[in-house]
């Protein structure tokens, strides 16, 4: 496993509170305001963003914009093939999703396919009226027809790179960076 | 950790501290699900569950067709009374029989302690044991430390009164391996002719006093008298069991004042534990229902997760 320190730094903490104000002003622009929003950030590092765009839009808006957390372990379709069942968080999700506009949040869209399972997971808990997708890092190589309708940055990567999200929340600092990887091994991010 | 390094669960006695830890952990997400509108996931499709009952049971059955059917597994279950068992096909034909059905999980109960661990080594289908003869009842255990954690936010310290029919309990034996192992001190209380012989070898405090027993636990788990097993003179009579060891309002005073009271179940009311006591505030015996449910779907999740080259066979 590459060290998730090193590598090039391509975003610091002043790129990422830019990048999460622009989106909370995207968010409230495309919505015509925030009514009915909600925001559900996808464990983990989609939670602390999901939460700092709600702030960001309470603050512009003066509404109160609900936020949630989902776990997508349960939904993945790589758990039969995968060698360590991904481990399960608990889905917080405390108001109802029906008829909610939903702006889903991960700090990372890659080959889609978290997306897909989150999709799938919102669907279970009601039918929402819209669910629009937020990404920091949008960085291609999409194997499922998916796209996020506001994203951070867009960062050309090749399959042999990483790509690692730190967060103060999680991980005592804002920063991105990318971190080539030594074997042939696929991504995680 | 995030995975179980096993193919099988077939006690708590060979478990280790940090997978039940694990198991908890994954509990907790899942009883999310249990609250749910739907309460339903895709994770198990295409994965064939097999219940297969020697003995009576409806909540330990039912709770694990509930946590299968929530995961999305199918489910087939066998009572012996109703099968070909009746025909006399032994245990273990009966097993191939289902493998070669392409059964990937097998939960047994078994009036004989060691039936799950035979036939944990006769297929290459996971086995789950849910209750074997005197020996354990793993995932009773488990559901019980996974509510005890609930109510007091730790089980590292706890002291874990478990009262009753000791000698004859799978559910004493699993509560006192994963309990010991989780830091928590476990006393055992019941009468000295329903205490196992050598439980002074056991890491445990034993007691034949009830009160003294009691006295400043933080837990009381009372244990069911086995009425059918009752026939061979252990007590004089189910009256003088229910007045010297009954769980009653004032016996439970003993205890810490924010106590919790669990049962296994079923209850008798009125011998091992009082009704006033048993619907009381102290008690979370539903709870440790719902627990059980999100327990066992901890364990599937777990057991047939991950590209494992057991289950199919």
């Amino acid at each position: 496993m590459p060290n998730k320190d090193s590598g090039n730094k391509v975003m610091d903490a002043d790129d990422i509170r830019r990048a999460v104000t622009r989106i909370a002003h995207e968010i409230i622009e495309k919505n015509k305001g925030a009514e009915k929003i909600a925001i559900i950030g996808i464990q983990r590092r989609g939670v602390p963003l999901a939460q700092r765009l709600a702030k960001l839009i309470e603050q512009i808006e003066g509404t109160s914009v609900p936020v949630g957390s989902l776990n997508v372990a349960l939904y993945r379709d790589d758990y039969a093939t995968r060698l360590v069942p991904p481990s399960v968080g608990k889905t917080e999700i405390d108001f109802d999703v029906s008829d909610r506009k939903i702006v889903l949040v991960d700090e990372v869209i890659y080959t889609g396919r978290t997306t897909r399972s989150a999709l799938d997971a919102l669907m279970d808990m009601g039918r929402p009226a819209q669910i629009q997708l937020a990404a920091l890092i949008d960085r291609g190589h999409r194997e499922l027809p998916i796209r996020a309708d506001y994203i951070g940055k867009n960062l050309p990567t090749s399959r042999r790179e990483h790509v690692y999200v730190h967060l103060v929340e999680t991980d005592g600092e804002d920063k991105v960076v990318i971190v080539k990887q030594e074997s042939g091994e696929r991504g995680a991010q | 950790m995030n995975k179980l390094d096993r193919k099988d669960i077939l006690g708590l006695q060979d478990m280790t501290q940090s997978e039940i830890q694990l198991i908890l952990d994954t509990a907790i997400s899942m009883k999310e699900i249990l609250n749910r509108p739907v309460k339903k996931v895709p994770t198990l499709r295409g994965k064939t569950v097999c219940t297969l009952f020697y003995e009576p049971s409806t909540r330990t059955r039912t709770s694990f067709e509930v946590a299968a059917k929530t995961l999305s597994a199918d489910v087939s279950s066998i009572a012996a009374a109703t099968s070909a068992i009746v025909k006399g096909e032994s245990f273990k034909d009966t097993l191939l029989t289902l493998q070669a059905m392409g059964v990937d999980l097998f939960i047994i109960r078994h009036q004989s302690g060691g039936a799950p661990h035979f036939a944990a080594r006769t297929v290459k289908s996971h086995v789950i044991n849910a209750g074997d003869g005197m020996h354990e009842h793993p995932t009773q255990g488990l559901l019980d430390m996974l509510t005890m954690l609930e109510e007091k936010g730790r089980l590292d310290g706890l002291v874990v009164t478990v009262v009753g029919d000791i000698l004859h309990s799978r559910v004493a034996r699993s509560n006192l391996w994963g309990l010991t192992k989780m830091g928590a001190t476990v006393r055992l209380a019941g009468p000295k002719t329903l205490l196992p012989p050598e439980v002074d070898k056991l890491p445990v405090e034993v007691y034949s006093n009830i009160d003294e027993a009691i006295e400043g636990a933080d837990i009381v788990n009372v244990l069911r008298i086995q009425l059918e097993r009752m026939n061979s003179g252990f007590f004089p009579s189910v009256r003088e069991y229910a007045k010297l060891f009954g769980i009653n309002k004032e016996r439970l005073r003993r205890a810490k004042p924010d106590v919790t009271l669990m049962h296994p179940g079923p209850m008798n009311r009125g011998v091992e534990i009082t009704p006033d006591v048993a619907d009381g505030e102290f008690s979370v015996i539903t709870d440790q229902v719902t627990n059980g449910v999100a327990v066992r779907m901890a364990l599937l999740y777990l057991l047939l997760g991950g590209g494992s080259n057991v289950g199919t066979a």
